[in-house]
């Protein structure tokens, strides 16, 4: 990120052990804290940079910390944090004034795991993506925080260090497969290009990489295909494409933001099915940005639900599905029409509209919306509420009591989501 | 097979009443369709401009929509649900067929002529942010169908507005804002507004939620029952989210290659689906249920749509379906109804009823496939 000169002295990681971004009750206590982080320094939003030195010796020594209780990974070997974001805030000043698109986010992901990142527009998740791709340099955002890729420290690379790393470490599908290919181009030479960045590869054996790359993610007759134009492709090959380019350099991060939005729905199960058996393949961490919880519910292991810039709930996709415990998860479960709903009940929609990001409400930013709100004495919206376990490895951001979330859970809730599906088993 | 076949049929009470299997009268049907086809030139040469062929985007529809009821469209795209939309409005001249409105046929009306029945039959449009004018208040927006079909109202256009904007779910104070002021889902609701002005009886809904979040599309499909409820209206909802049809209609047209494969009350069509093509479709759908994610079976379809420039001969799916055999091929199934209310354009059909009698022997095993 090159954008460092506006913006005051940038965080850096230090030499210490991974610290908290905030002391407990400090000034923002919109930070949440991943069950695993380390009981470490506080860390001063100012810290002078001691070098990238260190990042090595930073990672052996968080991987002999706690680890996160997750489900184990399909490997054996013992979980690294492999990718940690920490306190991400990132801010685009306008003319209306700052708009906070993402304010205080945290969380992690393992080798080999799938995050699904859900949230409806403006809340962050293709924002957050961005900044991990290092690919907000040119439109004046204010990013702070940490983003920790594999024992390195994203946002205080220079912006040659981060495209270095763009396509080889992490690489991105996009929503739109037709505005995300170039027309004038062979769709193999835009393979073939991202990969000699990055490889050392004679044109040859790039084609040759190329040409086994569409095939592997199931394009017909590659080595033909290979030199044709993206119009000749069709839309569930054109991701396909995509998914192809962002392999050629086998990233250890994959990031796809909304990769099936624009597909049928017999085109996005077999792009699902795709990613998922890439990642079985090439064992990298997956992050996938979506509106849609079914197509989460496919693929994620954990899900992190996201509103107005902030995280809601983090959890296991069983914790999100079957012991949700925030108002905004609940209202997304009750809006969404199912295919094993009977549909004869009305959907229970959120009230209201997502809060502008420039005047952002008080306090918890869900709280106008929430039918709860008045259950915690007014707190809601004089309080930013942290990220806190709820249970091993379910984190909520909510003022209500535990007890209080699970008895609404259990007796209001569920049952109205129940008693609109009938239960196939 | 989709999850949405194993669900009882039975638990789901008497709420959810399929299509009656009693002949519909002639006076319940509000618009019906026979043989209905649009075939779009395709032109060569720069001064002659020669037809050298023809997109067939719909291509023969019989279909009836009855009044008070929601009759979904659902298909992928290119299927040709929208230019049937659109047909249906009027707004494109059909190549053959007839559309008949309440008993008077329509299809080949002039402008003109079209002008006052445009009263009984509008439209809501996908993109709430392309089909309101960026230049026009929401008074003007609302207010227009009033003035270009001159129609008087009681209290002045003014109140008229406010009483559409408050029934929508919208501040009546709001009749001087412009459209940017407002979001995608407030903006949908200001065209909802707009074609309830005239009071249609048919309202042709092209993916009226589709562009919306999901919070905002309950709340849109709320609305959309609560004023069919109230107002008596008639929908012909057009969507590709099986689960938005399965919850809003109440018969269902699975549309491939501009046919309909597939048209019954929507219990029947989710639970028992018989062209297979509708089978693929339901088990492709993502389940939120992590716990479902090993049980899948999912239909995967071989190859592409073809062109519908050159579609295949005789049943479309043939080239994709994977119970296909030679009269596949060659004989064109027609849409019969294989159960009460329920077509189905198949010649080996999935779940066929007792007593159906497969074209080929071959076929005599078919049955579902969980």
């Amino acid at each position: 990120m090159t954008d460092a000169g506006q913006q005051p002295p940038r965080r850096r990681p230090a030499a210490e052990p991974a610290q908290r971004s905030q002391p407990a009750g400090s000034a923002e206590p919109t930070d949440w804290l991943q069950p695993t982080d380390l009981p470490g320094t506080a860390d001063g939003p100012g810290r002078v940079d001691r070098a990238g030195q260190g990042s090595h010796r930073r990672h052996h020594r968080r991987e002999a910390g706690p680890l996160l209780e997750d489900h184990p990974g399909p490997h054996a070997a013992p979980p690294d944090r492999f990718l940690e974001v920490r306190d991400l805030r990132v801010r685009f000043p306008t003319h209306d004034g700052l708009v906070r698109s993402v304010d205080g986010l945290s969380f992690g992901l393992e080798r080999g795991r799938t995050l699904g990142i859900v949230g409806e527009s403006g809340s962050g998740k293709s924002v957050t993506s961005l900044a991990i791709m290092g690919l907000h340099e040119k439109t004046g955002a204010k990013i702070s925080g940490e983003i920790w890729l594999d024992g390195e420290e994203l946002l205080g690379m220079s912006s040659e260090e981060v495209r270095q790393r763009r396509g080889q470490k992490m690489a991105m599908i996009f929503q739109d497969p037709l505005s995300s290919l170039h027309p004038y181009y062979k769709v193999g030479d835009q393979i073939i290009e991202a990969y000699r960045i990055h490889v050392d590869a004679t044109k040859k054996q790039a084609r040759k990489h190329a040409i086994d790359l569409l095939g592997r993610v199931g394009i017909p007759q590659p080595a033909k295909r290979v030199d044709d134009y993206p119009h000749q492709f069709s839309g569930g090959m054109r991701q396909r494409a995509m998914i192809a380019m962002a392999l050629s350099c086998d990233p250890s991060l994959l990031i796809a933001d909304e990769p099936t939005t624009a597909l049928d729905v017999t085109v996005q199960a077999e792009i699902l099915d795709l990613i998922r058996d890439l990642q079985s393949e090439f064992g990298s961490a997956v992050i996938i940005i979506t509106h849609d919880l079914g197509v989460v519910a496919e693929l994620a292991d954990t899900i992190l639900v996201m509103y107005a810039g902030r995280g809601a709930e983090y959890g296991s996709a069983e914790d999100i599905f079957h012991r949700p415990q925030h108002p905004y998860t609940w209202g997304l479960l009750g809006s969404m029409p199912r295919l094993d709903r009977t549909g004869a009940e009305r959907l229970i929609p959120i009230p209201g509209t997502p809060p502008s990001l420039i005047r952002m409400p008080p306090g918890c930013a869900f709280h106008p919306r929430c039918r709860y709100e008045e259950l915690n004495g007014g707190l809601s919206s004089t309080e930013v509420p942290a990220m806190i376990e709820a249970e091993p490895g379910h984190q909520v951001a909510c003022h209500l009591p535990v007890e209080t979330r699970r008895r609404i859970w259990e007796t209001e809730i569920k049952p109205q989501l129940a008693g609109e599906r009938t239960e196939a088993r | 097979m989709s999850d949405a076949a194993e669900i009882p049929v039975a638990s789901a009470g008497g709420a959810t009443t399929d299509t009656p299997t009693a002949p519909v009268s002639r006076s319940d049907v509000l618009l019906d369709v026979t043989g209905l086809q649009k075939h779009f030139p395709i032109r060569s040469g720069v001064l002659l401009g020669r037809q050298v062929g023809a997109v067939q985007a719909v291509d023969g529809l019989d279909f009836d929509v009855r009044r008070g009821e929601t009759l979904a469209l659902v298909g992928e795209s290119g299927c040709g649900k929208t230019t049937t939309g659109r047909l249906l409005t009027r707004l494109l001249e059909p190549t053959a067929g007839s559309i008949v409105l309440g008993g008077r046929d329509i299809s080949h009306l002039s402008a003109g002529k079209m002008r006052p029945l445009r009263r009984d039959i509008q439209m809501i449009f996908q993109d709430p942010y392309s089909s309101l004018n960026p230049r026009h208040t929401v008074g003007t927006i609302v207010g227009a169908p009033f003035r270009l079909q001159k129609v008087k109202t009681e209290h002045g256009v003014r109140r008229a507005v406010q009483d559409l904007l408050e029934l929508v779910g919208l501040n009546p104070e709001h009749y001087n804002r412009y459209p940017h002021e407002f979001s995608g889902g407030q903006r949908q609701r200001i065209g909802i507004a707009r074609t309830l002005a005239l009071r249609p009886k048919l309202i042709v809904a092209d993916e009226p939620v589709s562009a919306l979040d999901v919070s905002i599309q309950a709340q849109v499909i709320n609305l959309l029952e609560d004023l069919q409820d109230e107002l008596g209206l008639t929908y012909v909802l057009i969507a590709h989210d099986l689960s938005v049809v399965r919850h809003a209609s109440d018969r269902v047209a699975v549309m491939y290659l501009g046919k309909i494969v597939e048209l019954g009350g929507k219990e029947s069509v989710y639970t028992t689906p018989m062209h297979p093509y509708t089978v693929a479709l339901l088990s492709a759908v993502p389940v939120p249920e992590p716990s479902r994610r090993e049980q899948r079976d999912r239909i995967r379809l071989s190859g592409e749509v073809p062109s519908p420039i050159n579609p295949p001969p005789a049943c479309r799916f043939h080239t994709r379906c994977w119970k296909a055999q030679d009269v596949c091929r060659t004989v064109e199934p027609p849409l019969a109804a294989l159960r009460p209310g329920h077509q189905v354009a198949c010649h080996f059909p999935e779940s066929p009823p007792a007593g159906f009698r497969p074209t080929a022997p071959e076929a005599a095993g078919a049955t579902t496939t969980d």
